[in-house]
């Protein structure tokens, strides 16, 4: 029975579903100090003075920090391989040392010996600060972060071919300015970290850690002064991730330095107002895109001019974000020649980082929305621009010619024309839009569209797997990943299970455990299965190997007429009636000769090349024009994995994308005033969707172009939900009003739209009073 | 986001929660359902000393017709009014407003009598007591108090009790056969604080409006009453173009819109034009 | 502080409380539950969703104190001494759960739905749902779930 392609239930949910998860706050250690940061009030500003006195004598405080006590501890840097230009110049530190640069900025830190008291202290805690010139918007003129350190302090240049005479030869140009608005991640669990002294190891353990425990705590170590063995992470259950949580924020380098110092455990919970302004925001991007196109709507060239805010300083993720938005924009299309010019923005507002789907999301909006108002300048169809423009199969292999963290940009597989059409079969996109011509010939507003896009994952540069088995043929798959939720166990298994020829339900895959194996990725771009799983699958095929072997000896029958099934070694001419030997037993008998409880083969797979799977979306919509609300009647996704290992995990991973994407699209941004203020600091103001606001998301997984950069043949499954739900809702709403390509900002609030069609309202107006020769 | 401390008291009947608040003055607040309430106070925004939990007062809860009044016990929990058993337009009306707020298990714990204190711009029940002129009956420790929903609203949050009173019972008008009444609202998703919402009542006779009261309520600072929808529709049939001048007269009378990073004031003025027209559509088809 | 005593899922809990401490903040830490969880503490998410007296009511709008001598159930006692219960068993069949954070709070929702024995069409359905925030589903695996347990027990809308 082949495990690779089923969608067996999950072996992540039996602690999730009796409540008997370990997220971090159910996490607790005996005597410890629970941490309250102090943040600033002002989005920029001078600290004059930070008054802790009354908060040092409040009930229960064991100790408060200022920016003084940590001064020695350097700026949080950029991952490995992130930087650009000034960017480096533009960190953090953990505590505010004499500038504050956006509100929610930590200032100060509380220890108490419970969360309440700790909340009442941090009260107490008056920062003096004198008030300085805030830039909030990303188009400003750019200012100053420090002396001789510009708020542009990176400006990214990627491209390949002649733009320029493409545009000077061009039948026609399209422009557009287009934005996507400030939101993220926002998982329901908050931000949180324990650490403790462990004075027998003589090292700091980290406890409720995520995402990528080994690098962070290469930068964990450093940053503190640590020898990396005096340091160990540890991942329990994960409320989600989506790129947001697991990067080194001021606030858990604070519980790690305190628990270092104080030489008693400190455990950190952020609230949910905390975290809107504290935790990476994302997204907000402005593009004025520009493309030299023939009659027919073919894209001759693309130049493309953004503006990214990154917000107060530079995170961990460094220029990511901006480098992989040039990169994608082009998605599925040929687009012959192509510059990007990417201006990085430091204002006073939360910092960014990755949100799922990063730079995609964003470019996939303002590139679609590009072929949109391509189709209505040439009175063409949006979906015939769209095949005019997609790479075709037989151009597969597809290199872009530039590249990404030093490595090339090459689209592995895929046939996007034939995955498209499939799409539109499978949604009956025909009858899709017969309906929407009936309804809107009856007044409604009604409008559907298809987006497409190219999504990548997969990333490298290598992953390394230890499986090992005990004498009663148990496994235990020993991993650098993290799991935020998405089934990283179940899947995992089922590769080991398959190559190993037993059942998943017993395998055990560690995960998150930095004492476990000593180098580690994580989870992050969409990368697990493909890198997790060939590694799995190699080290699991030498024990395969080794058990064989054994078996040979054991049933005098050479290796190549054995198979394994359902945990049974035999011949396999007689499978099931001949001699056999079970897997524990050719275990044991491994173990018994090598006096050792378990066999384990550890194995590193390595990989330069990213995968990369086309997607499409439709959206259908129906607008009130009288309220300029939106309604999202229906979504669908396809997408093409390649391979599926288990194919309800993927459809989950698809539909929960989706709905964060429409969440952005609709919904979702973090609002500011004039001044800095954030205005979005609950759940009141930062609105989700509930099941209430978002369809039953149809799914059409595709297995039709297996990927060439893995043995596996594995792609990515994580994004592409989100990736392209931004652009279908603004596709679907522009041909609800009639006007493809009108949608030029997400989200489509009533407020933004209302301004759409009273512009439409009053041309529609001015056109008729000019036809009847009505003066205004 | 932990509350400050505070000091908490049950009151076993309104004159033993009369009595705290008398000895507490406004270091006191009440605590009903806390469905509004408690959130405020774990944002620290209100830090009160003293909590009156008033949950046990007994017969407390309670939806009666008396004479030509609707008596609504402030302990009245929202999802109580989702079946209210009581006949004629007002017993339709309730349902249909009930289920707009918030979501079941909120609905499950907060009362008719701590939305009207809490007088949030957005709350359903505030509209409906402006418009139909509810009386709020507040009893402190000198006695009880009668207040006219015209006079009760000060601004957003701040209503015409005394820190010494609290909020006991609530009087509607019972309307009778010949009333309609709907209402609409506009939020943003299913369960949201309203962005602008209307309570429309209109008395027919012999197919002509003799009697309207139109409310609007989250479009300014407190619910308010509009004089000149009504006054457009006196005397009218109700027709789709009556109404929809009546909203537009609604519309324009309001100067004072409030706005945020929902809505500004051209949004919620359309919106209440919207609101209205279709708060007297449902008047008609449902009321 | 005060000392109250918790009844949850049938056993009794003594606990010291100050007033201030909320129903969720207690179950977790005075009564080691941590199955319930706190994911806004302002009422919108859902998270902290448990069942007092068979209602189900946000632990972080009730302080612990309100809740003494009240009947609470939260999702450590659904299952049968490891076995799950139908609701349990549909989420885990249906993949109704990733991160599984606001799962418990979807759980006792979705328990109240199926013990009031009364049919609920998808309408009804998904409108009582949209009570609870999650992040990772996109809903449609837990509105399936709890509508295969409503099915199964006879209380698909399309009856009386």
């Amino acid at each position: 029975m082949t495990l690779i392609g089923k969608s067996v239930p999950r072996l992540e949910d039996r602690e999730l579903l009796t409540g008997t998860g370990r997220f971090a706050g159910d996490q607790n250690f005996e005597g410890q100090l629970h941490m309250r940061v102090v943040r600033a009030s002002l989005a920029h500003g001078r600290i004059l003075s930070v008054d802790t006195a009354a908060a040092a004598a409040s009930p229960g405080v064991f100790a408060v920090w200022t920016g003084v006590d940590v001064a020695d501890v350097s700026p949080i840097n950029l991952r490995p391989g992130s930087a650009l230009q000034d960017l480096e110049k533009c960190r953090q530190h953990i505590l505010a040392q004499d500038i504050v640069r956006y509100v929610g900025e930590p200032v100060a830190v509380v220890f108490a010996d419970d969360p309440y008291r700790a909340e009442d202290a941090a009260e107490l805690i008056w920062a003096d600060i004198e008030e300085l010139p805030p830039v909030v918007g990303l188009m400003d003129m750019p200012g100053e972060f420090a002396p001789g350190v510009s708020t542009e302090p990176a400006v990214l240049v990627k491209g390949y071919g002649d733009v320029d005479a493409a545009f000077a030869s061009a039948a026609h140009i399209v422009d557009c300015e287009l934005s996507v608005g400030r939101h993220a991640g926002v998982p329901l669990e908050t931000r949180g970290a324990l650490a403790i002294w462990n004075d027998d190891e003589n090292r700091l353990e980290f406890h409720a850690a995520a995402k990528i425990p080994h690098t962070n705590r290469i930068a964990l170590a450093e940053l503190l002064g640590l020898e990396l063995d005096q340091l160990h992470l540890f991942e329990g259950h994960v409320g989600g991730g989506f790129g947001v949580r697991g990067e080194i924020y001021p606030d858990e380098v604070l519980v790690n330095l305190a628990a270092l110092r104080f030489r008693r455990p400190v455990k950190w919970i952020e609230d949910r107002m905390e975290h809107l302004v504290a935790a990476n925001h994302s997204r907000e991007q402005t593009h004025r895109i520009r493309a030299a196109i023939n009659a027919d709507g073919l894209i001759l060239a693309i130049d493309d001019e953004f503006w990214f805010n990154q917000g107060a300083y530079a995170r961990t993720h460094g220029a990511t974000v901006p480098v992989v938005s040039a990169t994608m924009l082009p998605g599925p299309y040929k687009v012959p020649a192509y510059r990007a010019t990417g201006r990085i923005r430091l204002t006073n507002v939360t910092p960014a980082g990755t949100y799922r789907g990063p730079g995609r999301y964003e470019t996939t909006f303002v590139r679609e929305q590009l072929m949109d108002t391509i189709a209505a300048e040439l009175d063409l169809d949006p979906l015939a621009v769209r095949r005019t423009n997609l790479i075709a199969a037989d151009e597969m292999p597809y290199e872009r010619p530039f590249e990404i963290g030093g490595k090339p940009i090459i689209y592995d597989s895929g046939d996007y024309p034939e995955s498209l059409a499939r799409f539109l079969d499978h949604v009956d996109y025909d009858a899709v839009q017969a309906e929407m011509a009936e309804r809107r010939a009856s007044g409604e507003m009604a409008g559907a569209a298809i987006i497409c896009f190219v999504e990548l994952g997969g990333d490298g540069p290598f992953d390394d797997v230890r499986v090992e088995m005990d004498t009663d043929g148990r496994v235990e798959v020993i991993t650098g990943v993290a799991s935020v939720g998405q089934g990283v166990e179940t899947v995992i298994a089922q590769i080991c299970a398959d190559t190993l020829g037993i059942d998943y339900a017993g395998i055990t895959v560690t995960h998150g455990q930095t004492d476990r194996i000593a180098r580690g990725q994580g989870a992050r771009a969409s990368r697990v299965t493909v890198m997790t799983g060939n590694a799995t699958h190699k080290a699991a095929s030498g024990v395969r190997g080794m058990l064989l072997e054994k078996a040979a000896e054991l049933l005098q029958s050479p290796v190549e007429t054995l198979e394994i099934s359902d945990g049974v070694i035999g011949i396999v001419e007689g499978l099931g009636e001949g001699p056999s030997v079970t897997v524990a037993a050719a275990a044991a008998e491994i173990l018994r000769g090598q006096n050792a409880p378990r066999i384990a083969v550890e194995e590193s797979f390595e990989n330069d090349r990213a995968t990369y799977s086309f997607g499409a979306q439709l959206a259908v919509v129906v607008v009130d024009p009288l309220t300029a609300g939106v309604t999202v009647e229906r979504f669908a996704v396809v997408y093409d994995i390649g391979r599926a290992v288990n194919p309800m995990l993927v459809e989950g991973q698809l539909v929960g994308g989706a709905v964060q994407g429409i969440g952005g699209a609709l919904f979702e941004e973090f609002l500011y005033d004039e001044t800095g203020q954030p205005l979005s600091v609950s759940f009141a103001d930062y609105l989700m969707p509930t099941a209430a606001e978002v369809p039953d998301v149809e799914c059409l997984v595709l297995e039709d172009s297996p990927s060439t950069t893995n043995p596996l043949t594995l792609k990515s499954g994580g994004d592409p939900g989100i990736t392209g739900a931004g652009a279908a809702i603004a596709a679907a709403i522009g041909d609800a009003i009639g006007r493809p390509g009108a949608i030029k900002r997400l989200p489509v609030t009533p407020l933004r739209l209302r301004a759409i069609l009273r512009g439409d309202a009053d041309r529609k107006q001015e056109k008729n009073n000019a036809e009847n020769g009505v003066s205004t | 986001m932990k509350p400050a401390s505070f000091e908490y008291v049950t009151a076993e009947s309104w004159d033993a929660a009369a009595a705290s608040l008398a000895e507490h003055g406004d270091d006191a607040l009440i605590l009903a359902g806390g469905q509004s309430l408690v959130p405020v106070m774990n944002f620290r925004l209100a830090q009160p000393a003293v909590l009156v939990d008033v949950n046990v007062i007994p017969d407390s809860a309670y939806l009666q017709i008396d004479g030509d009044s609707l008596r609504i016990g402030a302990l009245t929990r929202h999802v109580r009014f989702e079946a209210p058993g009581i006949d004629g337009p007002l017993g339709r009306l309730l349902p249909r407003i009930a289920h707009h707020i918030a979501h079941l298990p909120i609905r499950m714990r907060g009362t008719f009598g701590g939305s009207l204190a809490h007088a949030d711009p957005a709350s359903e029940w505030c509209t409906l007591a402006r418009t139909l002129d509810a009386v709020m009956i507040a009893q402190s420790v000198t006695g009880e108090r009668r207040i006219a929903a015209a006079d009760f609203f000060h601004s957003a949050l701040a209503t015409d009790l005394a820190d010494d009173e609290v909020l006991r019972e609530v009087e509607l008008p019972a309307l009778g056969p010949d009333w309609r009444c709907g209402f609409a609202e506009f939020n943003r998703r299913a369960g949201d604080f309203a962005i602008v919402q209307s309570v429309a009542v209109i008395e027919l006779h012999e197919g002509q409006i003799v009697s309207a009261r139109i409310g609007v309520g989250g479009a300014t600072e407190t619910p308010q009453r509009s004089g000149a929808a009504e006054k457009a529709l006196l005397g009218g049939a109700p027709t789709s173009e009556l109404f929809a001048e009546a909203a537009g007269a609604a519309a324009d009378a309001i100067e004072d819109f409030l706005t945020d990073q929902q809505a500004n004031a051209d949004l919620r003025r359309d919106l209440v034009r919207v609101m209205v027209l279709r708060a007297l559509e449902d008047a008609v088809s449902a009321g | 502080m005060t000392r109250i005593q918790l009844n949850v899922n049938e056993t009794i809990h003594d606990v010291e409380v100050e007033p201030r401490h909320s129903l969720v903040d207690t179950l977790r830490e005075g009564c080691g539950l941590t199955g319930s969880h706190i994911g806004c503490e302002h009422g919108v998410c859902g998270a902290c969703t448990v069942l007092v007296d068979d209602q189900p009511v946000r632990g972080c709008l009730m302080f612990a104190v309100q809740a003494d001598g009240k009947d609470i159930r939260t999702v450590e006692g659904l299952d049968d001494d490891g076995a799950f219960n139908a609701l349990q068993q549909a989420f885990h069949e249906h993949h109704a759960l990733q991160c599984g954070f606001c799962t418990p709070g979807m759980l006792m929702l979705a328990t109240w739905i199926v013990e009031r024995g009364l049919p609920v069409d998808d309408n009804e359905l998904r409108e009582i749902m949209a009570s609870n925030l999650c992040r990772c589903t996109g809903y449609r695996n837990i509105l399936r779930a709890v509508r295969a347990v409503l099915d199964a027990s006879g209380q698909d809308g399309a009856g009386a």
